[in-house]
Formats: C-alpha cells, structure tokens, sequence
C-alpha cells in the first residue's frame, strides 16, 4: 500500500512537472512568435509514442543537442521527414537532453536549426527500465532510431547517412506491401 | 482498449526480443567471461595494466570522457567509488575510449587538464589506438565494467551503469556499482549483474 502512494506520489509530481513546462512553453509562445511545442514526456506518457497501431510507419530518433553525432545526423531525419510525411511517414525526434535545458538549449537549438519533424523530450531517469522497452538490443548510447509499423519493428544503435536511413525505412515500408 | 494496446505492445516486445536477444551479447565481454588486461598511458605519464596491482581483488573499470555530460555528471561519483574501494581491494581505473581525431575535448592534454581540476583518484588512460574498449565492447560512456581476481583471471562480475539516476546523484535510490562490488566482498553472488543507462556513443573516426 504504502508502495502504491509513493508511486502515486512521484506520478503526480511528474505531471505537475511536465504541466509547469507547458505553462511555461505556452508564455514563450505569446512573448514569441513561432515557438515549437514540445511535449516533456517520462516513459510512461512516452510510451504510446513507440507503439502506435496505424497503417503508418514510424521512425523514432533519439538524439540530444550535446551528442555531436546525433546533431550531425539530424538533416538526414529533416530530409526524410520532408521527402515522406505524404508517403505514410512519420518521423519523431525524441531529444534526451535534460528537461530543465528545454528553454536554453532545445528550444534555442531547434529554432537556429529551423527543425520541421515533431521533436519531444523524454526525461525518465529510470533509464535501466525503460531502455529495454524501447528495445532489447538498446545498450543506451545514442544516436539511435527505431522504426517500426504494425509489421515490422528495426531498431539502429547507430549513426545514419541519409542513404543508409532510406534503406532502412524501405526495408520497413516494404513489410506492408 | 489501452490495457488490450499494451498487452499487444508486450507481446510484440516478447516476440521481437526473442529473435533479437543473441544480439545483446554482441561481440565484447559477457558475465563470466575473463577480461584482458591492457597497458595504456595514464595522465601522469606512467603506463597502467591490472597485472601491476599486486594486491587488488579486482577492478573498477569505467569507460569514460571528457567531453560526454553523462561522464562528466558522474566524475564526482566516480572519485567516490574509487574511494570507498580503492582500499577494499576494488579500485577504479578510468579508460577514455575516444579517438581525440574525432571528439578533440578528449585529448590526452585535456584529459590530464580535467584529471586535475577535478583531482582524479585513480589512473585515466587513454585507449589509444581504441584497442581496448571493442574487446570489452563498452558501447558508451560511462559504462562499468567489474572485475573480479579469481585463480589469476580477471572474471567480469558487472557490467552497466554506476547507478540509477544519471541526472542526479541526491536521487538515486539504487547503487547499481556498489551494490556489485559489496557483493563480491560480502563472497555473495552479485544479484544485478548488467543495467543499462543513456550515454554518449564512443567516437570513431570515419
């Protein structure tokens, strides 16, 4: 019982968190123009995000703003997000940077970078658990990339050139057919 | 119809971790396994190998940098292993693996900079050549691997993180590590013996 409230405790804790982030995310928004959304997710809000059951398929990049190849890599993921999105292509940058960085570094970074594909922070630090749900052959270095539809599920402890991430997202579109 | 997602979700999980699982094991060290010894220049200049240390009981081997914010918010962590079981027979000798070719922050000048702004404890070797860290396959950093003097092999007992909270060290609530090494110098077997935590890939030149 007592178990429970803690956990219940620390879940409703985590959302005040993430709700004081989206107040301020919504200030910037006035003060600004044009400010991305970003959603501050734990694993547990995320996790829908890595199983969603449509006829699309999905490619789920982990990346952060001090990991330089994963900063390198990111054109790649803006291009496919570009050439695909009315090819039943979804591509998510899910940024590992620290929540409390969302105002000085992700933000800031996305803007000067002029990012288009939907970007959100998972900040869960019970890495151990939720690293494996992601995938089983995650040893938690990034970058990293997960693409999955509702036939096939390829996950990447790698870095991508464009050409090689096309390859991949082929081999998964071509379960569907 | 969440909990019948979820249940499709772990299903799917199971099936796929089921043809996928050999690959954890990939090439590098598993539990059990006997690990090399190495001899790699430490920032002081002196060259270190394991097979020096006449009296230890083993290792705490840690790849890790300079440059990566995981290694960097453990440093403090890491001096205090080193402490707490430098003179149990356990202490830490630090590895950077990166090729400073590919990520100049981890220079060897560098590294002896930081090794003494922060006073560093233990040896911080260099892998020069990144010779030593495809044979334990450490995949990130910081990535523990614990050692474990056994009829004069080197067993490893551990491999993973230091603990559960990489963010914050005044909220962690399990010492992945320490737990480990207590173990073995309790003579009981280590219950959690591989963990995973985010970390920054090694890097290598293309």
């Amino acid at each position: 019982m007592k178990k429970l409230i803690i956990i219940l405790c620390a879940f409703l804790l985590v959302n005040c968190k993430a709700e004081k982030k989206e107040a301020i995310q919504q200030k910037a928004t006035i003060s600004k123009v044009k400010v991305p959304e970003i959603k501050v997710l734990d694993f547990n809000q995320f996790e829908n995000y890595i199983y969603q059951n449509s006829d699309k398929t999905y490619v789920v990049n982990f990346w952060a703003t001090w990991c330089k190849p994963c900063v390198d890599e990111l054109p790649a993921f803006e291009k496919l997000n570009t050439r695909y999105q009315d090819k039943n292509v979804e591509v998510l940058l899910v940024s590992l940077d620290f929540s409390n960085q969302l105002e000085t570094k992700v933000i800031p970074f996305i803007q000067k970078n002029k990012i288009q594909s939907e970007v959100m922070i998972l900040d869960d630090s019970d890495q151990n658990t939720w690293i494996p749900k992601v995938s089983e052959t995650w040893s938690g270095a990034i970058p990293a990339t997960l693409i999955y539809n509702s036939n096939s599920r390829e996950f990447y402890e790698q870095s991508f050139t464009y050409e090689e991430l096309e390859t991949a997202l082929n081999k998964s579109i071509n379960t569907l057919k | 119809m969440k909990h019948l997602k979820l249940l499709f979700g772990l299903c799917l999980a199971v099936i796929i971790s089921a043809f996928t699982l050999n690959n954890t094991s990939g090439p590098g060290l598993d539990i059990g396994d006997s690990a090399p010894d190495f001899n790699l220049k430490d920032v002081n200049g002196n060259m270190v190998s394991m097979a020096s240390y006449e009296n230890a009981k083993g290792f705490i081997v840690i790849f890790t940098c300079n440059t990566c914010p995981y290694s960097i918010a453990y440093e403090d962590r890491i001096i205090a292993l080193d402490k707490k079981y430098k003179g149990k027979g356990y202490p830490v000798i630090a590895v950077n693996p990166n090729d400073p070719a590919a990520q100049p922050g981890d220079s060897f000048a560098l590294m002896q900079e930081r090794a003494k702004e922060k006073g560093f404890t233990f040896p911080y070797l260099l892998d020069v050549g990144q010779e030593v860290y495809p044979k334990y396959g450490a995949t990130r950093t910081p990535h523990v691997f614990l050692l474990n003097k056994e009829a004069g092999d080197l067993k490893v007992k551990y491999i993973g993180a230091i603990d559960n909270n990489s963010k914050d060290a005044s909220k962690v609530t399990e010492k992945f590590t320490e737990n480990a090494v207590d173990a073995l110098l309790a003579g009981k077997t280590v219950e959690k013996t591989s963990t995973r935590a985010i970390g920054c890939s090694i890097k290598v030149v293309k």
